[in-house]
Formats: C-alpha cells, structure tokens, sequence
C-alpha cells in the first residue's frame, strides 16, 4: 500500500514544492537556477525518453533544441534588421517546434538502422556537423554572429520575460512533457518500444515495425527537444554557435548520466544538479576550471555509481551484440530482466 | 581553362593531403575499435596532447623528428593510462566506457586549456620541408604537404606490414574475428589490448604533431579531429584499417573541393557522404558485414 501512495505523495509535494518556490526565492534563484534547471531537464527528458524507453542514446538532442532556437530567432523578432523574416507572433514557434520535429524524425532516419555505440556515434557525428554548419552558414545561421536580442513575447496582458512568468512557463512545460513521457511510455507504442530496446528481433518477428517505431520515437523527442530550444533561446535572448557546440551536447548526456537514465524524473534531477554545480562551482574553484570538475564528477558517477546507468548499458550491450554474432561473453546480470522502468522510484 | 584544371588539380592535391592526415588520426582509432569495441571518444584530446608536447620539444630543442617521437609516446603514454585505469576496469561494457572517454577527454581538454593556454601555436616545419616544389600541371605545391601525403602511405604500408606480417598482427587479427578463440588457443589477450591500446594513442600523438605543424594547435581542434575520425571510419567501416584510408580520402576531398567550390557549405558534403553510405551499407564500405 505504501508502495504505490508514497510516490505519489512524494510527487505531489515536490510539485507543491516547485509551484509555491518563487513565492520566497530572489530572481536569481527563480531564472537562473529555476527556470534553466526546467529548460535543461526538458532537453534531457528526450534523451532519457530516447535512451530509456527505446535504448537509442542519441547526441543530437541538444542540436535538435539548437535548431528550434535558430528558427525562433530568424523567424521571429530579433536584433539584426537585415536578417530572417518577421512573422506575425506565434507563427515562429509553430514553425520551431515542427522543425525540431522534423529534425529529429530525420536524425532517427539516419540512425535507426545503428544500435549501441554505433548509434552514438552518428549523432556525435550529426551534432558535431551542426555546429560547423551553424558557424559557416551565413543565410540561415547568421554563422559565427547568431542571433541576439530575442525576447519571450507578452500575451493575454502577461510578460513572459517576467522573471516569475517565465519560470511558470517552463516549469508548466517541463511538468506537462514529463506528464507527456510517462504517459506516451504506457501506451501500446511505448510498450513497443520498450519492447524493441529489450529485444528487437522478437519485435520484428511478432511482426513490429521496429524501424518505425525507433523512428518516431525520434521524432517524439525531436518534439520535446524542440519545446525546450525555445524556451531557451528566450532565456538567453541570443542564439549562437556556440549555443549548439559539443560541449553543450554532452552537458546534455552528463545531465541524463547524472539523474539517471532509468526514470523521466532523471532529467530534471540531473539539471538541478548539473545547474548548482555550474552555479555554485566558483566558489569551490577557479571558474575557468568548471569542467575540470564536472567531469570528474561524471567519471567518478561512471566508475562507481552506475546503477542508473547498467541497466541501459547492458540493455545496449545486448543491443551491439543482435544478430551479427552469437553472445560472447555475458556477463552475471546481462540476462537479468530489467528493472521495470514505469515503477522506477522518485528520488 | 588552364587555370581550372590547375585549381582543380590543386584542390585535388589539397584534399589528398588532408585526408593524410585524417588517415593518420582514423587509423588508430579504428584499431582500437576493432580489437576492443571501445569507442575511444578521447582520441580527439589525444591528439590534441601529443601536439602540445610535440610543439614544447620542438621549442626546446628544434628538432622536428623528435617532436614526432616525443609526441607520439606522449600520446601513448595518455592513452594507455585512461586505458588501464579506466576501460580496463569495465571490460565488454561498451557504452559505459564510451561514455568514461567522454568524461576523460571532458577533463583533459580542460587541463590543457589550463596548460596552453587558449592561443594557437604552429609547430615550425624543419628548413628540409620548407618551401615548395614545382610540380607538372599543378605548378608551386608546398614540399611539407607531399612530406605528408608520403609520411601517411609510409605509416599505412607499416601497419600493413605489422597486421599481416607479424605475430602481434596475426593475434590483433584473429581477436578482431574472435576475442574468445584467442584467448582459448593460449593468447594473453589484455596483453594485446595493452599494446593496440597504445599503439592507437601513439598514432594519434604523431598525428598531432603532424597536423600541427600543418595546420595549427588550439582548443576545440580535438572536436574537429574526432568529427572527422568518426566519420571516416563510419564511411570507411569501423575496425578496418583499410576502410580508414578509403574513408579519409573520400572526406578530405569532399571537404576540399566543397570548401573550394561552395565555401558555407564544406561540412555538408562530408555530412552527405556519411548518410549515403549508411544508408546504403550500415556498417560501412570495408565493415565486416552485419
């Protein structure tokens, strides 16, 4: 009994917790700390739906909320006047939020037939081309300059740049996607897919189409990366290269490393920490050196607490060995089932 | 028209000197990947280190070929550390210790921002390799970028040489097709990771010092030399050495006759070259078949 009312409790009083927040926090805990957490957990969410649910650990997620910002800022109002086109307001989310759809539907196209490491390492690849392409692209990407002076509009007689507007904005999003993503995960597609991350040759047999599926599921995160892209560039006004560059890409993965790749909740809870650390970091270190710091936080999470993260990676390992050789060597808990995500605990 | 076909013979020459170079680096990243099925995404920092160390020898001491060795024991030397002390440490766990390279090269980038310095530094060409050739056709080439383009067919005919001539490349070949068989027919195998694992790193460490000399060292290029590794050895087949010289030729042209041609696009047709091939064949034009 308790088993199935304390997380919900849990949940409930978290969520009591994040609304009531700004009601006593400074602006700088509301927009720095609190909305940024929201808008990288949301970018972190796709990856952990991706990784989780399908066992596809993409690095294109970042890229992906990369291009929705870029559309927002070429479409919409921004500082340069001799670029991009204005659209009546709202056009340009539309548009972003498509795009960034589409953009993961054609990342997933490109990598579906990858599995495990090979799977990373296109969308290293994609994500690493993006960035060149943004900085050398005069037309659409405005290259090295990017875009400034982008602003969340004001609608209904409210001012999302609001520093308490703003932050309910993302969290109604982050709340709602997180909603999104544990629902979409029962629902006979994400059975499927959980389906096809465990087994994917069992899948095609019952006749699945497994393509199809890894492919929307890109799609799908495609869609949440895109929310969080725009959200993003409106809490940094300004849209660059450097926004999208690879370093960023792997914050993302290090935020999903951090909170943990089994749970949705993961994502959030790895950008509130990933978010202090950076935040907080200066007082320990020298600035310069945050990702000194970072890494070998994520290296010592990789070496010594990896339970968040087995559970993928011996899914995943199964997943490089299907079909093109008998299993080598498996290792004790490589045929334990895995944990059972849905009833995964909130921390 | 005899200034096209010049320019093209040009770009052509260019784009053969930089995939030299890319073969370099791709080589012993592919190595590693086929032995170990470890994608050593720290490749790109070890590059980065064997170029730094290679520009301080060549500071100290002026003398280019030792640059070369130094660096590429420095890589060696970075490379088999990360390799005993972290990959070592997880065996057959391949996307954790993908995962462990990201965070080492994460940590060592930023150490030799710390190091370095944010500036860019050229390693000197030796006065031997200074200067240019006049060449049929193409007209004054610079002699250091055929010293290049003849240094990378030297290193592809010795590790030729070593993988199909030696006992070292008759066990990385058989581990390659079966870890297991190997190491049931009496093999140390850790012992060849050990090896592979450093004779990996220390092509990436001469690559460095190479590629420094020919373009420049700074932050940020150890991204730019893992993109193209990676897709060279996804065009060229993971695990191939073969497929990496292939891979490498086709990129470093893509990049250099669209770098010449359409100039915001160059990265596009390596991009569009990479999504052609694997969707024709997956595991890459010389890959062991799926």
């Amino acid at each position: 009994m308790t088993g199935s009312l304390s997380p919900k409790w849990t949940g409930t009083a978290f969520l009591a917790a994040l609304v009531l927040f700004p009601l006593f926090a400074t602006p700088f805990w509301i927009v720095q700390i609190g909305a940024q957490t929201m808008i990288l957990g949301i970018i972190a969410l796709s990856l952990v739906w991706l990784a989780g649910y399908g066992g596809m650990v993409s690095m294109a997620q970042l890229v992906t909320a990369g291009l929705a910002s870029y559309v927002v800022a070429y479409f919409g109002v921004q500082s340069d006047p001799a670029l991009g086109l204005r659209l009546p307001w709202g056009l340009n989310i539309v548009l972003a939020i498509a795009a960034g759809t589409a953009f993961g539907i054609a990342v997933g196209m490109i990598a579906v037939r990858c599995f495990g490491i090979y799977m990373i390492m296109i969308t290293l690849a994609i994500a690493v081309a993006f960035f060149y392409l943004a900085r050398q692209n005069m037309g659409f990407f405005n290259a090295y300059n990017g875009f400034h002076g982008i602003r969340a509009p004001a609608l209904f007689g409210l001012n999302l740049r609001d520093p308490i507007a703003f932050y309910y904005l993302c969290l109604l999003c982050g709340v709602t996607l997180f909603g999104f993503v544990v629902a979409a995960a029962r629902t006979p597609f994400g059975l499927a897919l959980q389906g096809i991350r465990d087994n994917p040759r069992r899948m095609q047999s019952l006749g699945y189409n497994v393509a199809v599926h890894r492919v929307l599921a890109f799609g799908i995160a495609g869609f949440i990366a895109a929310i969080g892209g725009v959200l993003r560039v409106w809490y940094a006004g300004s849209v660059s290269p450097g926004s999208v560059g690879v370093g960023s890409s792997i914050s993302i993965l290090m935020i999903a490393i951090l909170g943990g790749m089994t749970h949705p909740i993961g994502a959030f809870v790895g950008a509130l920490l990933f978010n202090l650390i950076q935040n907080f970091a200066i007082d320990f270190i020298d600035r310069e050196r945050f990702n000194t710091m970072i890494g070998i936080i994520l290296l010592a999470i990789i070496l010594f607490m990896p339970s968040g993260l087995v559970g993928i990676a011996d899914r995943l390992r199964q997943d490089d060995k299907r079909g093109d050789r008998p299993p080598r060597q498996t290792a004790p808990n490589a045929g334990k089932k895995s944990p059972n995500i849905r009833e995964g605990n909130h921390p | 028209m005899e200034a096209d076909i010049r320019f093209f013979l040009t770009v052509t020459l260019n784009g053969l000197t930089l995939a030299a170079l890319y073969f370099l680096v791709a080589s012993g990243f592919t190595l590693v990947f086929g032995l170990m099925r470890v994608l050593n995404l720290a490749h790109g920092v070890v590059y980065l280190f064997g170029a730094y160390v290679g520009f301080n020898v060549m500071e100290a001491t002026e003398n280019w070929a030792l640059a070369i060795i130094v660096g590429g024991i420095a890589g060696a030397v970075f490379g088999l550390l990360v390799h005993l002390a972290i990959l070592s440490w997880m065996p057959g766990q391949e996307l954790r210790q993908t995962l462990a390279t990201i965070a080492v090269s994460v940590i060592a980038a930023d150490l030799m921002i710390a190091k370095w310095g944010g500036l860019s530094y050229q390693i000197e060409i030796p006065d031997i390799l200074f200067g240019s050739q006049t060449l049929p056709f193409v007209g004054r080439y610079p002699i250091f970028r055929l010293a290049l383009l003849g240094f990378a067919v030297g290193v592809g005919f010795l590790l030729w040489l070593m993988l199909n001539r030696t006992r070292l490349g008759m066990m990385i070949r058989a581990g390659v097709d079966d870890r297991d068989m190997l190491a049931a027919m009496g093999t140390n195998v850790p012992a060849v990771f050990v090896a592979v694992a450093a004779l990996g790193a220390f092509l990436a460490g001469v690559a460095g010092v190479i590629g420094g000399s020919a373009l420049a060292i700074s932050p940020g290029e150890d991204t730019r030399v893992l993109l193209s590794s990676l897709v060279v050895v996804i065009v060229g087949g993971l695990g191939s050495v073969g497929g990496a010289a292939v891979g490498a030729i086709l990129v470093g042209l893509a990049e250099q006759f669209g770098l010449a041609y359409t100039p915001t696009y160059g990265v596009v047709y390596t991009f569009a070259i990479m999504v052609a091939v694997l969707a024709m064949r997956p595991q890459g034009l010389f890959g062991a078949g799926a």
